[in-house]
């Protein structure tokens, strides 16, 4: 009874020293209002779709199970706002020449189930994702690691464990950017228990994020998947609410519709019925602004009347004859940016005056005399067409591009449909494709190089118009063995000036990130990979 | 009667192996490879592509596949998807969302039929049998998904009277808006047929000798009309069962509904052979099974149907 009231008359001490500072820092400054009234327990709840594959970070290449992965696991660093890396479980990262590093981890960081994250959780987890056998659908980010291989199962040699806190990393070539590209979901560390049974782990992921699972029901299949902030998570990703509720969407009209009716607090995109209108219908609540995506079509030097200078000339004057800004402004209502390079606006490096930008911007006149100059050398017949995925909402700028196209040089243009995405891609990876078709890339990590390397390298993997010049493929390998970050952009962006001649692809427009959220939900930032940053999102 | 349902029974088992075959021949004709496309934009490598092809035996001829497939159903494993999730349990999971949203259905199109096209029938060429047939045209004309878009906006997000959307909590109560759409999209053709047929009753002799007794038109209309009336109804209803599995595919996938439907609709999006084959051969089983039920409801409602040699 006593103790009982002790108790109490504390209770209230404390209570009346509490109001007696909140009194305090209110009056003291205008911002701490706003953040007081959050709640740290909030769940939030956001839109996802059900992942295509277990849980494991090496296997998860789409954007349904890499929102969750990228939530229950930490890498070695993240990427802010701005898509700067910022160490998470390291405390350092040297990159001593372009192909080794040493990386330092923080001691004393722990999964969630007790166990401590060491140099031997990344060693493991990356000879897991690397090994060809175990299919992964991410192996190829290993493929610049010494001792990588496609043809059999081999083990990283490049990895090396110095202390339980400290290893090396050699390259099979240089690779400057290695460092960069570490903030990505296949380089997380995984605890030892995942290999005993990786199926089940991939149901049920043990990881080191400022997320976890919230028991182990968490994931309902098709339904929804339960996160709760990870008290032990040290990292600079803190959680400023209590959880995650990821709900699975088969569309996004549904998200809109559940955004519209208070349903859900944030959704990362807005489906095609709503572009014209969400801005209206969320006010200030609404996010359109760009990011890392870039989209553009191809056409293969092995089309008839496009190899050589003819080919040159003929990819110059169909780019100048599509007007990007009012295709962006029509048909997208404004929720894409007409490119004018390569990469993204969001990426450091990014350059809107590259030398030849000219050729992405509308001139009829420019066009109707590069076509006839192509003319000479060979006069055009038949039907320009580019190749689409009916699936993928394209079919609307497909008609607008080739309608602007046959209205600048008076010859027959037309979309050619393909039913589905992987019939489409088929045709593509067999080159048994005839016409132009659409291509995008989206960067699995915020660098130049990964915009260029990959798409228009002398045979790299997704080159798929065979783009091959010993120019460009030079200031490539240059810029990507430079230590110094701006003397390597420097060189992507010298390297750009080439693909603005030679237009292996014909650079469209970048795609905006569209979300929004509901009243009441404040501290809403996309991150350059145009996935809202969780963890900073209050409401209450 | 007994040997009837056995062999009506044992006619599913050709239907099961037609209808997978079949629809096995029709995903592997579609075009594209779909371990292809779970690389997106980028290309995967060729090592990398065959190794995952020959997991899913996509490098094998399609008989070769269908055999795998088949071998797997009598072992009790309808095979996996590409997430790794067996599609047992994946139908375990999705089945009775679906079941409870079509038995909400049903019973919405039963009672507005029943009721509306008795009252119009009895009325005949008054008001309330033109509005209910206006109407009814109506509901017949608009395809679902409008349906189901005008009433997620106007009944959901504007009058905030329902969810617009049913995602984790599938429970009865959650599912009344999608079941009423369905309910409503095919109740028409099954008032009208109620109607009719109820204004052929009203005409038969038993009828006017039960008129003539005496009896009020309370007695008369339950006992004597509406029990004959229902067997047109009842017929059609099980054609409707076929429009119901489809619409809820629609719907399922509007309503973010974790039932079959959507799966499939997923699955189909993915190329995903066996959870395709399993999911449409599920469909196909419940429709040969749900017009046995209304044949032998037959027996009960008009004694003089038999089922003998």
């Amino acid at each position: 009874m006593k103790r009982n009231k002790l108790a109490l008359a504390g209770l209230a001490l404390v209570g009346a020293a509490t109001l007696a500072l909140a009194g305090c820092s209110g009056g003291g400054s205008g911002t701490s209002t706003s953040t007081s009234s959050s709640d740290s327990s909030a769940i939030i709840k956001t839109n996802g779709s059900e992942p295509q594959n277990p849980l494991i970070p090496t296997n998860t290449n789409e954007t349904g199970g890499g929102k969750i992965i990228d939530e229950i696991f930490s890498g070695l660093v993240y990427y802010d706002a701005d898509g700067k890396p910022v160490n998470d479980m390291a405390e350092s990262i040297t990159v001593d020449d372009p192909q080794n590093l040493t990386v330092k981890i923080k001691p004393g960081q722990k999964f969630t189930n007790g166990e401590e994250v060491t140099s031997d959780s990344f060693i493991n987890a990356w000879n897991y994702g690397a090994k060809l056998s175990n299919n992964q659908l991410s192996s190829y980010f290993f493929e610049d690691i010494e001792g990588f291989s496609w043809d059999e199962d081999s083990d990283l040699t490049g990895l090396k464990k110095v202390d339980d806190h400290t290893f090396t990393i050699a390259l099979n070539k240089p690779a400057s950017d290695f460092a960069l590209r570490l903030g990505y979901s296949a380089f997380y560390p995984l605890p030892s228990e995942a290999f005993d049974d990786i199926e089940a782990f991939g149901e049920n992921p043990i990881g080191n994020g400022p997320y976890k699972l919230a028991d182990k029901d968490a994931w309902q299949h098709d339904v929804q998947i339960s996160l709760v902030k990870n008290e032990d998570y040290q990292g600079g990703r803190q959680a400023k609410n209590g959880g995650l509720d990821i709900v699975f969407y088969a569309t996004q009209d549904a998200a809109y519709a559940d955004l519209l009716a208070g349903n859900v607090d944030v959704i990362d995109g807005i489906p095609s019925s709503a572009l014209a209108t969400f801005q209206d219908d969320l006010g200030d609540r609404a996010v359109n602004q760009p990011a890392a995506i870039f989209q553009s079509f191809t056409i293969p030097d092995r089309l008839k009347h496009f190899s050589g200078e003819e080919g040159q000339l003929r990819r110059q004057a169909l780019s100048m004859a599509i007007d990007r800004e009012q295709i962006t402004k029509t048909i997208f209502q404004d929720t894409r940016t007409p490119a004018s390079d390569f990469t993204s606006p969001v990426i450091a490096g990014w350059s809107d005056s590259l030398e030849g930008a000219d050729v992405l911007k509308y001139d009829e006149k420019k066009a109707k005399e590069l076509w006839a100059q192509a003319d000479a050398i060979s006069p055009w017949d038949g039907t320009f067409s580019i190749a689409y995925n009916s699936d993928g909402g394209h079919q609307a700028w497909v008609d607008a591009v080739m309608n602007s196209i046959k209205n600048t040089l008076g010859i027959d243009a037309v979309g050619a449909p393909y039913v589905d995405f992987a019939s489409l891609r088929t045709e593509v990876t067999n080159r048994t494709i005839q016409t132009a078709f659409r291509t995008g890339w989206q960067a699995d990590y915020p660098g130049l190089y990964n915009f260029l390397g990959p798409l228009y390298a002398t045979d790299a993997g997704s080159n798929d118009g065979d783009y091959s010049n010993p120019d460009f493929d030079k200031l490539l390998s240059e810029g990507i063995s430079a230590t110094d970050s701006d003397k390597a952009n420097e060189d992507f962006q010298k390297a750009q000036e080439i693909l603005l001649k030679d237009l292996p692809a014909i650079p469209l427009w970048y795609s905006n990130v569209d979300g929004g959220y509901a009243d009441g939900v404040q501290n809403v930032k996309f991150g350059w990979n145009s996935v809202p940053l969780y963890y900073e999102i209050t409401k209450g | 009667m007994f040997a009837y349902i056995l062999r009506r029974i044992v006619q599913v088992i050709p239907v099961f192996f037609g209808s997978t075959l079949l629809i096995y021949f029709l995903v592997f004709a579609m075009p594209g490879d779909p371990i292809l496309a779970l690389f997106g934009d980028k290309a995967p490598n060729p090592a990398l592509l065959a190794s995952l092809q020959a997991q899913y035996h996509l490098d094998q001829p399609f008989i070769v596949q269908y055999f795998y497939y088949i071998i797997g159903i009598f072992q009790g494993n309808m095979g996996v998807t590409f997430s790794g999730q067996s599609v047992n349990d994946v139908l375990a999971r999705t089945l009775p969302v679906t079941a409870r949203l079509a038995v909400m259905a049903i019973a919405i199109e039963f009672t507005l039929s029943i009721i509306i096209g008795t009252i119009s029938a009895l009325r005949k060429g008054k008001i309330f049998d033109n509005v209910s047939l206006v109407l009814s045209l109506i509901f017949v004309a608009t395809p679902i998904f409008v349906l189901c878009f005008i009433a997620q906006y106007f009944l959901a997000i504007q009058l905030g009277w329902f969810k617009p959307t049913v995602g984790a909590q599938n429970d009865w109560g959650d599912l009344w808006l999608p079941a009423i759409v369905l309910g409503v999209s095919l109740y028409a053709t099954s008032m009208r047929l109620m109607r009719g047929s109820v204004i052929d009753t009203l005409n038969m002799d038993w009828v006017r000798t039960a008129y003539s007794k005496g009896l009020s038109r309370r007695r008369v209309v339950p006992t004597h009309v509406l029990r004959n009336s229902l067997i047109p109804v009842i017929t059609n209803s099980a054609t409707n069962f076929g429009v119901l599995l489809v619409g809820a595919t629609v719907t399922e996938a509007i309503f973010n509904i974790p039932g079959v439907g959507n799966t499939l609709f997923q699955a189909t999006l993915r190329h995903e052979g066996p959870t395709i084959v399993s999911f449409v051969t599920v469909f196909v089983i419940i429709y040969v099974l749900v017009n046995l039920v209304v044949d032998l409801f037959y027996g009960l409602l008009d004694p003089r149907i038999r089922y003998v040699k």
